[in-house]
């Protein structure tokens, strides 16, 4: 009996230094694959053309440092300790160090906080901020499984809408603008996003069957339309071009093809395109 | 025995029925559990991998399925979400492992409550066995998520699996949240009032505070969910609407609801949704502090700091749900007040994070399986746990909520951290629960392969969410700038392949070990905590009448002076 205890020990310990070489190489391995991956990014966030999408951005990167730091040193510090434990011979004794609990608490505290406070204030201006007074009024109606953008024409105003009593998509009313409102008379119902480059884009966000989501990722813009409210989300597109919209809420079997263009032409084009669009009614 | 004692005066030995189905010993009921959440946690995985397959090869003809139709593909990833976060984590590390091992680690005789323990584990298979009838009734199985928003839950006609699918999903749900807060209260007792003479709070192992806790955060956290999923039934088939606004319009029929608010129910579910996550990794974290210690032979680092970052990890638990709505439409101020807290939450989770390490500084390592686990436990919680922080703040959030970036992080740390907890508590414990070890080498190969097959899957999900990939796409040809990133699609599905296949290797080792492992002996791992007194399997008298008395906390291993690196709570007390 004692003799085949010994020799458990002993296969023991030899398996017991690859063992621990192992561990620390597969996370030297694991840390690094994952830095370089990030790094190279193959593939990565899409060109960013609102005025927010650079301040995002900025956080994000400084994220990504922060965060990537500890990553590596946590993945390394434990990879070390455990090859190092294979000198131990005897364990320590330590139960523990206050001293060392208090430090490292205020340490990640402070770090994070610190780094989460900074966020909160790109939030802040992000989200609580009026829209300028030239913006250009918009209201984005997501349905199962398809997107509309509807603008106010030239009174300026939207007419009421009812989807129940008035939505006729094959007549080329899908949100129910409602005939008797003479305000609806001269809205624009379109299934892209067209929107003149400088200016404030002020969306409101309506749902008329389910949850659906908002995203244009290459303006940093994600917003739920949520039915039975209408949701203010605004951004400001800096550069012309042609960018894609996906719904991202789950909103039934087509939510992977719930796409929309958003165009962003300059103001010229967009004058004419508003003139060029056939009213509702 | 007396002269006076005859044959026919003994009670006669329980039925089978009673031996192993309808029984109320605590360790017969966590065996059950184990092996209810087994049959969940296949049934999860193989829709998980049709799932993958599916994306990158929507052509591809499966054995048995036929080609997977894009309307299966989110009654798939409704099922899968909700088997793996309900019936298997959390399931296996509280109920399975809990069951069994909370009253012989405080050196109870039985749990406070032995029906309910039999009453709970009846519901949940209950629970399960309506869930999986989902995918048979007209229709099939619910496509909202295991989140299941409404107005898409709510309403029949909004898609197939909308109908009967979803009722019998909110039943299931239901069912399981009653199973839940029942087997809590036993818990609670259990911990409360049953601990032997000498076991004192601060000297219960770091496994029974996780279940402590974890058995508060269920309490509270599901009841909620239980009142979510009544009033969503409500909704479907009473006529009232606690979350349908007015005006709807669903396939061109008008919806005959008014004044309820989507939002409510979002409110209500995360209530409920971020204590869930804590209640499925607390376990994990338990046996994590623990198995470290046995295995290095050393104490804990910060006992009491671990006890006070459990405490702190459940209470704020409760107070960040909103950090799952920052573009929800909830009001923005809202964020301020939800990111703080989240960012809060991060810090007793570093600080057990840093204990975890210095249990391990100057140990003296025995690389056993549930050692190996452990240590992929912490490295995967670190990885999971350090994108927390990104999420954490509403304006980063805006551009990664629901893109696979949120995918990657829950799973990384859910799942993966999770699971290999689960996995380490496996191999532990097996001796205990049936007599024999599980084979060692066999273990080690499982460990390898998953560990790295859990990065290769997840790291680079990661890059699909930064991208702008969103979740819950059953189909990469919808959106152009998703298309192209079918190259790493096709990666993530290898790499799922390959690691699922290797579970093969612990089902095989599991279920042949249970018949032909080596005998393992009362303290195969030479452990401290009383569950090691007592003969390997348990016998079902546990402790009986005979209560061992605690003199001594659970983690004295390598004291200085004693003769052996380990010294059994029970001990003589030491002058």
């Amino acid at each position: 009996m004692a003799i085949s205890k010994i020799t458990q020990l002993q296969n023991y310990s030899i398996t017991k230094s690859k063992m621990a070489l192992a561990l620390l190489l597969s996370l030297l391995l694991i840390t690094t694959a994952s830095v370089y991956l990030f790094a190279a990014h193959p593939w990565w966030l899409p060109a960013g053309v609102s005025l927010h999408a650079a301040a995002i951005d900025h956080q994000f990167l400084a994220a990504l440092w922060l965060l990537g730091a500890l990553f590596i040193a946590a993945q390394f510090v434990l990879g070390l300790l455990i090859l190092r434990s294979r000198f131990n011979r005897v364990a320590g004794v330590s139960r523990g160090s206050w001293p060392l609990e208090i430090t490292w608490t205020v340490l990640i505290t402070g770090l994070f906080f610190w780094f989460n406070i900074s966020g909160d204030r790109l939030w802040s201006q992000i989200q609580m901020r009026q829209p300028e007074d030239n913006s250009v009024q918009v209201e984005v109606t997501g349905v199962q499984f398809q997107w509309y953008f509807r603008y106010p024409g030239n009174d300026g105003t939207l007419g009421h809408t009812n989807a129940q009593r008035f939505a006729k998509p094959e007549e080329g009313n899908p949100l129910g603008v409602d005939p008797n409102d003479p305000a609806g008379k001269d809205d624009i119902v379109s299934a892209s996003l067209v929107v003149p480059v400088g200016h404030d884009i002020d969306l409101t966000l309506r749902a008329n069957d389910v949850i659906h989501g908002l995203f244009i990722p290459a303006m940093r813009l994600k917003q739920d339309a949520v039915p039975g409210m209408s949701i203010h989300t605004h951004f400001r597109p800096l550069q012309i071009g042609t960018y894609e919209i996906a719904c991202s809420q789950l909103c039934g079997m087509g939510h992977y093809r719930m796409r929309a263009t958003a165009r962003v032409v300059s103001e010229e084009e967009f004058k004419q395109w508003l003139k060029s669009q056939s009213k509702v009614y | 025995m007396s002269a006076s004692t005859s044959i026919a005066t003994l009670p006669s030995p329980p039925s089978f029925l009673r031996r192993y189905l309808f029984t109320t010993d605590h360790k017969t009921v966590g065996k059950q559990y184990f092996f209810l959440s087994l049959a969940a946690v296949l049934v999860g995985t193989v829709l998980s991998l049709l799932m993958r397959i599916h994306i990158v090869w929507p052509k591809a003809a499966i054995p048995f399925f036929g080609q997977i139709k894009p309307e299966n593909y989110l009654a798939l990833l409704t099922m899968h979400g909700t088997l793996m976060v309900f019936f298997v984590l959390s399931t296996v590390p509280q109920n399975g492992f809990g069951s069994y091992f909370l009253p012989l680690q405080l050196g109870a005789k039985e749990m406070a409550f032995p029906w309910v323990s039999m009453a709970g584990f009846w519901i949940t298979m209950l629970s399960f066995l309506i869930l999986i009838a989902a995918f048979f009734v007209p229709g099939g199985a619910s496509l909202a998520g295991w989140t299941q928003y409404p107005p898409l839950s709510a309403i029949a006609a909004s898609g197939p699996g909308q109908g009967r699918g979803t009722d019998l999903w909110l039943l299931s749900i239901g069912l399981f949240c009653l199973a839940s807060v029942f087997s809590a209260t036993n818990f609670i007792v259990t911990t409360l009032k049953h601990r032997t003479r000498g076991m004192k709070l601060m000297r219960m192992p770091l496994t029974c505070w996780t279940w402590f806790v974890a058995a508060i955060l269920i309490l509270l956290a599901f009841s909620v969910l239980l009142v979510a999923t009544i009033m969503l039934l409500l909704d479907r088939n009473a006529g009232t609407s606690f979350f349908v606004p007015s005006g709807l319009l669903v396939g061109g029929a008008a919806v005959d609801h008014q004044g309820g608010s989507p939002l409510l129910w979002q409110h209500l579910f995360w209530f409920f949704g971020h204590p869930e996550v804590y209640i499925a990794i607390l376990p994990g974290m338990g046996i994590t502090s623990h198995l470290l210690s046995v295995f290095s032979r050393k104490p804990v680092f910060g006992y009491k700091a671990m006890v006070g970052a459990t405490i702190a990890i459940g209470f704020l638990g409760f107070l960040v749900w909103g950090h799952h709505m920052f573009v929800s439409g909830m009001n923005p101020y809202a964020g301020f007040a939800f990111s703080t807290l989240t960012t809060a939450i991060a810090v007793p989770s570093a600080v057990k994070t840093f204990n975890w390490l210095g249990t391990i500084w100057h140990g003296r390592i025995r690389f056993t399986v549930p050692l190996l686990f452990s240590v992929g436990f912490v490295s995967l919680f670190i990885t999971g746990g350090l994108t927390g922080p990104i999420l954490a703040q509403p304006a980063l959030d805006i551009y990664l909520h629901d893109t696979y970036f949120v995918v990657a992080h829950f799973h990384l740390i859910m799942a993966m951290a999770g699971l290999f907890a689960i996995f380490a508590a496996t191999y532990f414990w097996f001796p205990k629960m049936f007599g024999r070890m599980m084979n060692q080498r066999l273990g080690v190969l499982h460990f390898w392969i998953s560990f790295l097959g859990a990065y290769a899957i997840f790291m680079p999900m990661h890059l699909l969410g930064i991208a702008g990939h969103p979740r819950r796409y059953s189909e990469l040809t919808g959106v152009q700038y998703v298309a192209v990133l079918a190259p790493l699609q096709t990666f993530v599905t290898v790499a799922a392949i390959i690691t699922i296949a290797s579970q093969f290797l612990f089902l095989a080792n599991f279920f042949w070990s249970m018949f032909k492992g080596a005998p393992a002996g009362e303290n195969p791992w030479q452990c401290t905590t009383l569950e090691w007194r007592l003969p390997s399997p348990t016998p079902r008298r546990g402790f009986g009448d005979e209560a061992p008395v605690v003199s001594h906390g659970p983690y004295e291993y390598s004291v200085p002076g004693a003769e052996s690196d380990f010294l059994m709570q029970d001990a003589a007390p030491t002058p």
